[in-house]
């Protein structure tokens, strides 16, 4: 009678240790360095989803989450060491992050070789997710883009040429602009893109790559560059007397877009993850709280990094373990709705999700259409 | 010398601080082609004014004191901040009135940038003036490395890019073979004129005179009662007062500022002095319009060499003939 | 005749092997401490290799990763791209090995082109032509598709790990040491401290500065590669000047032309950077302060600055401890 008494306080005792005790879960951005700007909006994602999550009484059990950001400087020497940091030191037990494909694949391998999941908001470089099973992504990939680019340049703009300029030392426009060049191609025949132009980071003049671009006479322009470089480019490709519409991705996606570009920005399109302007309730509510909480509109990536929080904490809820096996196989069958669509997995944990085109109308980012992979 | 359509021809009186006659003629029709046409000539033109104005900073600053000022492209950077801050702070006071405006944010950007250099000079390179070379010149990194960084750090201003206002209103002109707009005007403009005033007051004036006696020879000039530390705190001032202009030009020109952005013009302006040969103000101006030039024109053909013509110039120029242009010739010291 | 103090400075060395080998294994070290001590060890062998260019012989070089990027990029080449292997398979040890020296070699090879135009230059243009060489490797790589361009080279087999990485730094240093504790290592010293003088005397200054360069760059290569093996991947961004800066904050900080002095001055810095993540925290967590990581890099950067003007010389300025020194007979 004693022993069976002893064990059921040892029961309660050790059940109210447990159910106290916090996830941990760790998050990486790059909130310094040259992609600041992404990294803050990430992070304010991730905050504002444990929050809610913590809100609404935790993950299971009662355990809420204990959320321990770290700055990977948009480098990938840093972000080794911050994952090796929130693995081996933190304990925890998923990792969301990170923002730029290559310090995500700096993390992966240490996330992958320590049985912790991860899944990365916005690394969008495809061989992120092939680095093993234990790593998974919440947003679409660099292929998905160029091609979805290319398809609504030649269906939707009617453009029968097409001129691309990109950043030669940024594997994402790079990426994206052979994407748009090989599917446009075979949408509108062999020599279709009639200028291929590259220029290098951080080059504020583009006019030499314009001249000769414009030259060539194209319908339609395609800058998958960062909102910083569109906004430049814009403006000068219009100096030089280009009129026609700009295609572009989801770096277009900031409000200093319209500031930088101003009027060159319109009748300008690019693809993009969400858009505030999606009617459906989820956005409005994340979108109204983000405003709320962070004093600004929510862009792209505050909504991925959210999205991505929500699939996590969703998948360790639906495993009803802390244990990194347990998790995987949860976020394998995921099936959920979030603010950048509905989310699934596919083969290589990449998500079957669509992409909205996004017109810049008037200086505002104007919802156009949704196109299914 | 000729450089595609332009020939230049440069009547030096004294090699160093000299007044530079520098006549630019247009040399008979353009020649076809989307690379060597007026409108690439106008956009180097254009480009090259900038670097034109942080270049004389340098050159400035190594004819003085032979030190290679890192942070100089930064001061760029803190004019273009100045500029940007100045005119949101005054434009509600002079709605409508872009001239005095204007004139406030030149001064901004001037004042910024110049009394940034003197400060750099004052607490970081003059204790360091009789020491070897090289303290001064990873100090010089030093500083550089911290304006960047504090700027990207201070919350008010932050490591995103941010568009620049536009303080005057843009107007293309046509010119037929060539479109441009009232900015490649006034980039232009304003670098000929300080370029002007810069070489009056070297030449005419008693400033200019003990500038160019400390050039020369330091000691001597001492020994002639000229206060060293006074002369080279001035041209710190005017190099980097001219850098902060260089950088409101940029802000209006190309409306994004970061933090970061000064590194990439200042190499090139240094490039460029080096080119033009370092201590040379006429050749400081020449190199700038050089690379300007030769950038436009190597990016239209490839991108990879545009991205790295600027080295390849820097690597030649100091393999073949390290004095520059018009840089003068210095006995190996002893 | 020089009589080697090897075994004191072995004897310290395998003790600090093992003393870190036994806490690893005792878990009263996490990996998290382990992969500091890694990286701390790598920039030893780029600050000790650097020294040896800047601080024995007295030739600014400004482009230092460039070296390190090309023993990255070409070891990983080769183990990742044409050997393929992983370090579970046979013999994958030996060629990691291999390529890690063969990535050294072409180091070496840049450095002793490198070492070319600083027979004709000196300080500041030798400086910026050396930092034009580093950024003109960066840039190089970034546009070679075939080792993956701006997406860097991925999938790097780790082979990486504390007793390869500490057998390569103690390597390096007992090499450099002695290279500069022989005659080699005094005709250098003399170029640095006049080098026409030493040219008079009859030291064939040429053949110097190039070996100075060749050498440093190899152990850069060195370290590159074993970087690369230990990340997983190698990017351009990781090579560029911002880099160099890095390790040139290392030898001034630790002393330059003192082997002791970098390796202290890796150590301390590498570990400093983390301590600050944490110390950065610490103080936005306490007082509310709006400060964050962004803060490490004004703080570091205030460090040099100050390190140059209040001592110059650095931590150690040119002496070395004495377990590193060689001791001469009289």
């Amino acid at each position: 009678m004693k022993r069976f008494a002893l064990v059921l306080v040892l029961v309660v005792l050790a059940a109210s240790i447990v159910a106290a005790q916090d996830i941990k879960l760790g998050g990486v951005g790059p909130v310094t360095g040259e992609a600041a700007t992404f990294g803050v909006s990430t992070k304010n994602g991730i905050v504002m989803a444990v929050e809610e999550w913590n809100a609404k009484g935790g993950v299971f059990g009662g355990r809420k989450v204990k959320l321990i950001f770290e700055d990977d400087k948009g480098d990938p020497a840093e972000g080794a060491t911050v994952y090796t940091k929130l693995i081996q030191q933190d304990n925890v037990v998923a990792i969301v992050g990170t923002v730029m494909s290559k310090v995500t694949l700096a993390g992966a391998p240490i996330a992958q070789d320590a049985g912790i999941p991860m899944i990365s908001p916005t690394s969008t470089n495809e061989k992120v997710t092939l680095v093993g099973d234990y790593i998974f992504r919440a947003c679409f990939i660099d292929p998905f883009q160029g091609t979805v680019g290319a398809s609504f340049a030649f269906k939707d703009l009617k453009a029968k040429k097409a001129a691309a300029i990109f950043d030669i030392g940024n594997d994402y426009t790079k990426g994206l602009a052979e994407n748009f060049r090989a599917t446009f191609e075979k949408l509108a025949g062999k020599g279709s893109v009639v200028a291929y132009e590259g220029h290098p980071s951080g080059a504020t003049d583009f006019k030499a790559q314009l001249t000769k671009i414009i030259a060539a006479k194209p319908d339609v322009l395609y800058v998958p560059d960062y909102y910083n470089d569109v906004g430049l480019i814009a403006k000068q490709a219009r100096e030089l007397g280009f009129k026609g519409p700009m295609v572009g991705g989801d770096g277009w996606d900031s409000p200093e877009l319209v500031k930088i570009g101003g009027t060159a920005v319109e009748n300008g399109y690019f693809t993009n993850h969400y858009s505030p302007a999606d009617k459906r309730k989820i956005v409005q509510d994340f979108v109204a709280k983000y405003k709320a909480k962070f004093g600004s509109e929510p862009d792209a990536l505050a909504a991925l990094a959210y999205d991505a929080t929500y699939i996590m904490l969703d998948a360790i809820k639906r495993a009803g373990s802390t244990k990194g096996s347990a998790i995987r196989d949860a976020l394998v069958k995921t099936n959920l709705d979030v603010v950048s669509g509905k989310v699934t997995f596919d083969a290589n944990r990449n998500p079957i999700k669509s992409a909205v085109i996004i017109e810049i109308k008037d200086g505002k980012q104007v919802y156009k259409t949704t196109v299914s992979p | 010398m000729s450089i595609g359509l332009f020939r230049i021809r440069a009547n030096l009186e004294h090699s160093v601080t000299g007044f530079a006659n520098i006549r630019i003629a247009r040399k008979g029709t353009v020649r076809m082609g989307s690379i060597f046409n007026a409108q690439q000539i106008v956009n180097g033109l254009q480009v090259g004014s900038i670097y034109a104005l942080i270049a004389l900073g340098y050159t400035m600053v190594y004819g003085i004191v032979r030190l290679i000022n890192f942070a100089h492209g930064d001061f760029y950077m803190i004019g273009a901040y100045a500029s940007y801050g100045a005119f949101f702070l005054f434009n509600s006071f002079f709605v409508g009135k872009t001239g005095i405006l204007a004139f406030i944010v030149l001064a901004a950007s001037m004042l910024a940038g110049g009394v940034i250099a003197m400060l750099a000079n004052q607490l970081a390179y003059k204790p360091l003036r009789y020491k070897p070379k090289l303290s001064s010149l990873i100090t010089a990194i030093g500083v550089s490395m911290f304006l960047e960084y504090f700027f990207s750090a201070l919350p008010m201003i932050g490591p995103s890019y941010r568009s620049f206002p536009d303080i005057i209103p843009k107007v293309e002109i046509n010119l037929g073979l060539a479109t441009i707009s009232n900015y490649v005007v006034i980039d232009i403009a304003v670098a000929a004129i300080l370029m002007v005033g810069l070489t009056i007051l070297v030449r005419k004036s008693v400033l200019g005179k003990a500038m160019r006696a400390v050039s020369q020879d330091k000691d001597a000039a001492r020994l002639m009662g000229i206060d060293i530390e006074k002369v080279i705190g001035y041209t710190f001032l005017i190099g980097g007062a001219f850098a902060g202009v260089a950088g409101l030009l940029a802000g209006m020109t190309y409306p994004r500022i970061f933090p970061y952005m000064g590194i990439q013009p200042g190499l090139k302006a240094f490039i460029a002095a080096v080119l033009g040969g370092i201590g040379s103000i006429p050749g400081a101006v020449l190199g700038a319009y050089i690379m300007g030039l030769a950038e436009t024109f190597a990016s239209a053909y490839n991108s990879l060499i545009g991205e790295g013509i600027a080295f390849a110039i820097l690597i030649l120029v100091l393999l073949i003939r390290p004095r520059g242009l018009l840089g003068e010739k210095t006995a190996d010291k002893i | 005749m020089a009589k080697f103090k090897l075994p004191k400075f072995l004897i310290a060395a395998v003790l600090f092997y093992a003393v870190i080998e036994l806490l690893y294994t005792f878990e009263l070290m996490n990996g998290y401490i382990l992969h500091i001590i890694n990286q701390s060890l790598i920039y030893v062998i780029l600050a000790v290799s650097l020294n040896l260019i800047n601080g024995i012989t007295g030739q600014f070089s400004l482009g230092h990763m460039g070296f390190a990027g090309v023993g990255a990029y070409v070891s990983g080449t080769l183990t990742t791209l044409i050997f393929k292997i992983n370090p579970s398979a046979p013999g994958g040890m030996l060629i990691f090995v291999l390529s890690i020296i063969a990535g050294g070699i072409a180091a070496a090879f840049i450095g002793f082109l490198i070492g070319f135009p600083s027979l004709r230059l000196k300080g500041d243009y030798l400086a910026i032509v050396t930092l034009g060489f580093g950024e003109i490797i960066r840039t190089i790589f970034n546009n070679i598709d075939y080792v993956g361009g701006p997406r860097g080279l991925l999938g790097i087999p780790k082979f990486s790990n504390f007793t390869i990485i500490f057998i390569a730094t103690f390597l390096t240093i007992i090499i450099i040491r002695n290279l500069i504790q022989s005659s080699h290592g005094r005709a250098m010293l003399s170029i640095r401290e006049n080098e026409l003088a030493s040219e008079l005397v009859g030291i064939d200054t040429t053949k110097y500065k190039v070996l100075a360069f060749s050498i440093g760059a190899f152990f850069a290569g060195i370290a590159g590669g074993l970087f690369a093996h230990l990340l997983q991947l190698a990017h351009p961004t990781q090579f560029g000047f911002i880099k160099s800066v890095e390790v040139l904050i290392m030898i001034y900080a630790g002393g330059v032309g003192s082997i002791t002095g970098s390796m202290i001055a890796a150590f301390a810095l590498t570990f400093l950077s983390e301590g600050l993540r944490l110390g950065i925290r610490f103080i936005a967590d306490t007082t509310g302060l709006p400060i964050g990581g962004e803060w490490r890099m004004v703080i570091y950067s205030l460090l040099l600055i100050f390190i140059m003007l209040f001592r110059t010389e650095g931590l150690m300025g040119t002496k070395e401890s004495r377990l590193i020194k060689i001791k001469e007979a009289d």
